[in-house]
């Protein structure tokens, strides 16, 4: 299957200087949600602003849909649909207005029907009238994704959707991202919380200094790079470790009660045999099993120390 | 292939955002206007004699609305971009499939068309305080449309160039006013010593109130022919700044 959007070397060196993406290269998959993971300053919002026509790039290509984004622009663009970082916004204008604006601007016949339900959908229908000027973060942030939406993109971008968003707003986001990736829209979102893009993505792309570390199915992810313990609690507490177990790298708690076990899922499952097999032998006596997995954020935090 | 649908919402909105501040886009000029010509035509007029078979009441028509037009044109676009550069929202033109050619001609063509309208209202307001003439009707719609989209585009560039409130307004005021008050609006070139008519001839609005008075009462500093020459040498420079300002994305892409 051909990526909807294939970025290859792509570097960009801002005016300052600033070196904020190293050669990049990434395939993405149609219909899939990627989330691009990474801290502050790794250069997600530059990556996304260069696929959308917003930055130029120094170096590198990108190609939407078959089409190189600067020389059949036209091709790309009407394809994207973004949803910026920031509340950027008119002042005095409608809300109705800007997204029959946003609309036409993407080379689209007005669809009034179509631009009341994406309202509707969006809650804002009795802000039809509103003056931009007049509404909260969270209601411009809904205005910002109706105008993303206006023309009926094909691919979406989010920049850090859910900074600063109440928990109504983010569950109305994650239910317009998961309708709209069933009727087949490519969806992008940029964040630096590890639960947004385990909850809602496919795959995971991670990024820091303006370098990808990895991009990866989520489930491989969590399953190769993520850490199990194993948490071995006895019916009757030890004093020391008996010495068959020493081999086993086990930590045990001070009131002797407890054996933690940390072992990697995706190479070890005889060592989780042969532990069972020795805590037997050693005359040990269960009283209960724990398993812990590591979440998203400590297989981040290890990709960006280590790398 | 050319995205009429932006090219008409873009020029929709601008027009739109005239409209809800109606009153001040047309009450101000008329009412600068007819202060003009209360004070200069009317009072100061009635003691001057008049320049070349013209009164000087009408003298001033063209120059009036000439300054009217220059202000409003600048005035107009270079808002109309800075403003959604200001607020950020400028990222939804950049990321949209339109070409530069479309964007201009949406948001001067905008700007002109309001400032053309301007234009006539101020003409109207005139015919109440002197007995106006046209001599020439086409070639004075041809110098108010082609200033129109001159200063339209001008005052694009300058909204592209600002990147605060004070370099907006800077250029007008510290340029373009002293420009028109200097550029024969209230006075014929002739009535000046020999040294500052040459010095003027530097000044391109001498031009633009030149040519456009002739087309009302035959009158003119320089041949209509320069005039209009300077005019769309103008308009050419004016065009190709912006279109080297697209091409490198100065002040507008990183
Ligand atoms: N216009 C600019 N000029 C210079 N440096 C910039 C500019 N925009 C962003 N940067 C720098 O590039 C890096 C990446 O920024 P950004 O893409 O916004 O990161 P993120 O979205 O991941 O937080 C940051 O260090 C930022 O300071
Ligand atoms: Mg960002």
């Amino acid at each position: 299957m051909q990526s909807i959007i294939s970025i290859k070397n792509l570097s960009k060196k801002y005016a300052s200087g600033y070196q904020a993406l190293k050669k990049i290269n990434l395939n993405i998959d149609r219909g899939e949600i990627l989330a691009l993971l990474g801290p502050n300053g790794a250069g997600k919002t530059t990556l996304i602003s260069i696929v959308c026509g917003i930055v130029s790039s120094s170096a590198g290509a990108v190609m939407v849909n078959g089409f190189d984004n600067i020389s059949d622009y036209r091709k790309t663009r009407e394809l994207i649909g973004l949803v910026p970082q920031e509340l950027t916004l008119g002042a005095f204008d409608t809300v109705w207005n800007t997204i029959r604006f946003s609309r036409g601007l993407f080379g689209k016949k007005p669809n009034n029907p179509y631009l009341e339900r994406l309202l509707g959908d969006l809650s804002l229908l009795d802000k039809k009238n509103s003056e931009l000027r007049e509404l909260s973060g969270g209601m411009r942030r809904r205005v910002l994704i109706a105008k993303a939406l206006s023309h009926e993109p094909k691919i979406l971008f989010l920049d850090e959707p859910t900074a600063g968003v109440d928990v109504e707003l983010r569950k109305d986001m994650w239910n317009i991202v998961r309708r709209l990736r069933e009727s087949g829209v490519t969806i992008i979102l940029t964040t630096h919380y590890i639960e947004e893009a385990e909850e809602i993505a496919d795959r995971i792309a991670v990024i820091n200094n303006g370098k990808l570390l990895l991009v990866e199915d989520k489930v491989t992810l969590m399953h190769n790079l993520g850490k199990k313990q194993l948490a071995v609690e006895l019916r009757t507490p030890v004093t020391t470790l008996p010495q068959s177990l020493s081999t086993f790298a086990l930590k045990l708690s001070d009131d002797g009660s407890k054996l933690t076990y940390t072992y990697d899922s995706m190479s070890e499952s005889a060592g989780i045999n042969a532990l069972f097999q020795a805590i037997n032998q050693a005359g040990l006596e269960l009283k209960d099993l724990q398993v812990m997995q590591s979440s998203l954020e400590d297989i981040f935090v290890d990709l960006v120390r280590n790398k | 292939m050319i995205n009429f649908q932006a090219i008409k919402v873009i020029f929709k909105y601008e027009m739109l955002r005239t409209w809800n501040t109606l009153f001040q886009s047309i009450a101000s000029p008329v009412l600068s206007t007819s202060l003009y010509f209360i004070v200069f035509g009317s009072a100061i007029g009635s003691r001057i004699p008049s320049i070349e078979g013209v009164s000087y009441g009408l003298f001033i028509v063209p120059g009036l609305i000439m300054l009217s037009l220059l202000t409003q044109s600048i005035a107009n676009a270079s808002f109309g971009i800075f403003f959604p550069k200001f607020t950020g929202s400028i990222y939804e033109v950049h990321s949209a499939p339109i070409s530069f050619f479309e964007i201009i001609t949406g948001y001067v063509g905008a700007a002109a068309t309001k400032s053309f309208i301007i234009g006539l209202i101020i003409l109207i307001t005139a015919t109440f305080f002197v007995e106006l003439r046209i001599a020439h009707p086409v070639w004075m719609l041809v110098f108010l449309v082609l200033t129109c989209i001159s200063f339209s585009l001008f005052g694009f560039i300058i909204g592209i160039w600002a990147n605060d409130f004070e370099k907006l307004q800077i250029i007008p005021l510290l340029i373009i006013t002293p420009l028109v008050f200097l550029g024969g609006s209230f006075y014929s070139i002739n009535m000046l010593p020999p040294f500052w008519q040459t010095v003027t001839l530097f000044n391109p609005v001498v031009y633009l109130v030149s040519g456009f008075r002739w087309s009302f009462f035959e009158v003119h500093d320089v041949s209509v022919g320069t005039s209009l020459a300077m005019i769309l040498i103008f308009l050419m420079i004016c065009l190709l700044t912006v279109g080297w300002m697209f091409k490198t994305g100065y002040r507008l892409k990183q």
